[in-house]
């Protein structure tokens, strides 16, 4: 088995390499055939790694080559495939491959079908690399290729300027996450001499009663994380990203790059408890932006932008957990937002398919008819996200909201409204697309379609992933063993014994359980209510909203405040910097230099009279000077 | 050859460059001042021969050969020198009526 486990990633970067050198030789079926067997064998061999690890609870460790070797520092290439890897492992190829097999439908008439399945391939083997590098360094890579291929990917279409601006926008506001990242691993190897988790983590405690930057080290990482993972204030790249084809919001802006913040913080669990300041930043930022991402998801009307902002607002109740110490519980909503939010964006691919091209609910409605495994998956999605039982999601999130009650009360308030929130603008969603009266054109009309079976078939596999995906969580309360928590203890081992567990009384956990479920419930019913029985839609844009809805509807003007704050003055800076320290500064000094001479020149010029006499003369006083220089010289 | 090496040194080694002195400052006169270019040319011999007994003079003080060997390759430049710089004197002269080097200030800007 080790000896096999290095071809994980390295089937998709044949893929890649495969479908982008024959991207306009092979045939559209052999391209996405190659794609998404390479994943599928990846995620066989992926399986195999998961069951060996589960059976003997020893991580695989397998170094493939040195690196980087410079006096006693070295940095060997090497894989290392623990309980937390290798879950990440089944969601990344697992997922990817159903993703992939979806998207030869999906993405068929597009001319650029062999680019974008090198991409996705490329995609996979990047964030392959980041869930299985056994140091930082190695993660570092994985995690600038995802944001690479996540560039590519959103700037698909790139001849569409605004496709191409979200594209950038990604990149450089991941840009100023990597930044942060990267000085937290150079503080890393200052302080421990070693990027290899298998180094640091045995060191911390003791370095940290040493006096070790802990806490500088902890916050660097998590402004990487919160980059990636799209959370305030660099969250608004995300939204923007729903520019990229369906698949790639499915596979990587909301199953698997995004999470690679919540995975790199699980990794580095010790650190971060060890650092109970940094944990206390780590909650609050998510619940703010669970929050706030909420809020805006409340008013959205491209039914993209809703699935957009419902996963930053879901990344934040991830960083909540990590933040309260429920490592387990968030990594936890990874695995099951990674089913249910691909479900979610699949099943939107397939409204949009259906209706030629159109993201705008306003002009949906009534759907349900037409589309029904569609329809069927997506209400299991939405159900699950909502968090009712027994769905996936309602285990999963209300793991982290009794962590968050049992640090503080007002986390689990916040909490808990904005799981009210998520049932609202979920439902919201589904209401607008599924339920009323057709609201499209006649052609949309009848062009209504249910997509073929490589696109239907990832719906389902995915809907019953989201359904019963929870069970693997059960908490004790219900009766369950939470095989979950119980496979990844090992990773959290160190952790756990320092932050001891949180006892909650049975009735409380009980009581805690029912209210989330009956906050969703109301809100589902309040939107039932609003959108169906009224059959309200949606003012369109230039008519006037309530202020809140206004404020809510363009996302608080964030993007527009980032404007005003930051690109303005900087742009005012680059003006400044160009017209006056370039064009008068450093050019009025070089072309100072040229002219000066030129002008030195028109003067020395005369001397040159043509006058043979002059010239032995001043030979003559040449010759002289020299004599009488090196005399005084001697 | 014994009797020409005491000959020479009967002379006092002050006197011959004196004389090479005032024969070097003669041709320098010349060259300067004098405006024919045959004239300009035939200072600069003189300034050659001046420095040439120079030579030949510390070279017998001395008792060592190396200055004679420099006067010959003196003397086989100058000539070869000669040759040219009388050639091109001939063309100039040819072109332009005149061997004046004050009228010959073409060479400038």
């Amino acid at each position: 088995m080790n000896n096999l486990i290095w071809l994980i990633p390295v089937l998709p970067l044949a893929g890649f390499v495969i479908n982008g050198l024959g991207r306009n030789a092979l045939s559209k079926n052999l391209i996405g055939a190659i794609g998404s067997l390479l994943v599928l064998v990846s995620f066989g061999i992926s399986v195999a790694a998961f069951f060996q690890i589960k059976s003997s609870g020893v991580p695989i460790n397998v170094t493939l080559f040195d690196w980087i070797s410079v006096g006693n520092f070295k940095i060997p290439f090497s894989f290392l495939v623990d309980q937390l890897s290798s879950i990440m492992l089944l969601i990344i190829t697992g997922v990817g491959f159903l993703i992939h097999l979806y998207s030869i439908g999906y993405m068929h008439d597009d001319k650029g079908f062999g680019k974008f399945f090198a991409y996705l391939n490329l995609f996979v083997f990047f964030m392959l690399l980041l869930v299985m590098g056994s140091n930082y360094v190695i993660m570092f890579i994985g995690w600038e290729g995802v944001g690479l291929c996540s560039y590519l990917l959103i700037g698909f279409w790139y001849t569409n300027p605004s496709y191409a601006d979200a594209a950038k926008k990604a990149f450089v506001m991941n840009r100023i996450g990597d930044l942060g990242f990267l000085l937290g691993i150079f503080l890393l190897v200052n302080t421990f001499g070693s990027v290899a988790y298998a180094e640091i983590f045995p060191k911390a405690s003791a370095a940290v009663s040493a006096g070790a930057p802990i806490v500088l080290i902890t916050l660097l990482l998590f402004v990487g994380a919160v980059g990636k993972s799209a959370q305030l204030p660099l969250f608004t790249w995300l939204p923007d990203a729903m520019a990229g084809p369906t698949p790639v919001s499915a596979l990587i802006h909301a199953a698997t790059m995004v999470t690679a913040g919540i995975y790199m913080i699980a990794r580095s669990n010790i650190l971060f408890t060890l650092a109970p300041d940094t944990m206390e930043v780590i909650a609050i930022v998510g619940l703010a932006t669970a929050a706030f991402a909420a809020l805006i998801a409340l008013t959205q009307t491209d039914i993209k932008k809703v699935l957009a902002y419902s996963t930053v607002s879901q990344l934040g109740y991830m960083f909540l957990g990590l933040g309260v110490g429920a490592y387990t519980g968030a990594f936890f909503h990874v695995l099951t937002h990674a089913f249910f939010k691909a479900l979610l964006f699949l099943g939107a691919g397939s409204v949009i398919h259906a209706m030629g091209g159109e993201q705008d609910m306003r002009k949906m409605g009534g759907l349900k008819g037409n589309i029904k495994v569609t329809f069927i998956t997506m209400l299991v999605g939405t159900i699950a996200i909502a968090g009712i039982p027994p769905f996936s999601g309602f285990f999963s999130k209300d793991e982290i909201l009794a962590a968050a009650f049992a640090h503080s009360t007002t986390f689990y308030v916040v909490g808990v409204i904005t799981a009210g929130l998520t049932s609202f603008y979920m439902f919201r969603m589904m209401y607008l697309t599924f339920w009323g009266k057709f609201r499209g054109t006649h052609e949309q009309e009848h062009h209504l379609h249910e997509s073929p079976a490589n696109m239907t078939i990832p719906l389902i596999v995915l809907a019953i992933l989201s359904a019963i995906g929870g069970m693997i969580g059960v908490p004790a309360v219900m009766g369950g063993h939470h095989e979950l928590g119980a496979y990844l203890a090992p990773v959290f081992e160190q952790s756990t014994k320092l932050l001891g567990e949180h006892e909650l009384s049975r009735n409380t956990e009980w009581i805690l359980m029912g209210t989330s479920v009956l906050i969703a419930i109301v809100a589902m019913g309040y939107a039932y209510s609003k959108y169906v029985s009224k059959a309200h839609v949606p003012v369109a844009d230039q008519e006037e909203r309530p202020a809140l809805a206004n404020l809510s509807y363009h996302k608080f003007y964030i993007d527009e405040l980032y404007d005003k704050v930051i690109r303005k003055p900087l742009d005012a800076l680059s003006v400044f910097f160009y017209k006056v320290v370039e064009l008068s500064g450093i050019d009025g000094f070089v072309n100072g230099l040229g002219k000066s001479s030129i002008e030195a020149s028109k003067g020395l010029r005369l001397l040159q009279t043509g006058n043979v006499g002059f010239y032995i003369f001043m030979m003559v006083v040449g010759i002289i000077a020299i004599l009488v220089y090196s005399l005084v010289r001697i | 050859m014994e009797s020409l090496t005491n000959t020479i040194q009967a002379v006092p080694l002050n006197h011959y460059i004196l004389l090479s002195t005032i024969i070097f400052s003669i041709g320098v006169m010349g060259v300067l001042l004098r405006r024919n270019a045959i004239v300009i040319f035939m200072s600069v011999e003189l300034m050659l021969n001046s420095v040439n007994l120079l030579l030949t003079a510390f070279s017998v003080y001395r008792g060592d050969a190396a200055g004679q060997v420099f006067v010959f390759f003196i003397m086989a430049l100058a000539a070869a020198e000669v040759a040219v710089g009388l050639a091109i004197i001939v063309m100039i002269y040819r072109n332009t009526n005149s061997i004046d080097i004050n009228v010959l200030n073409r060479l400038k800007w």
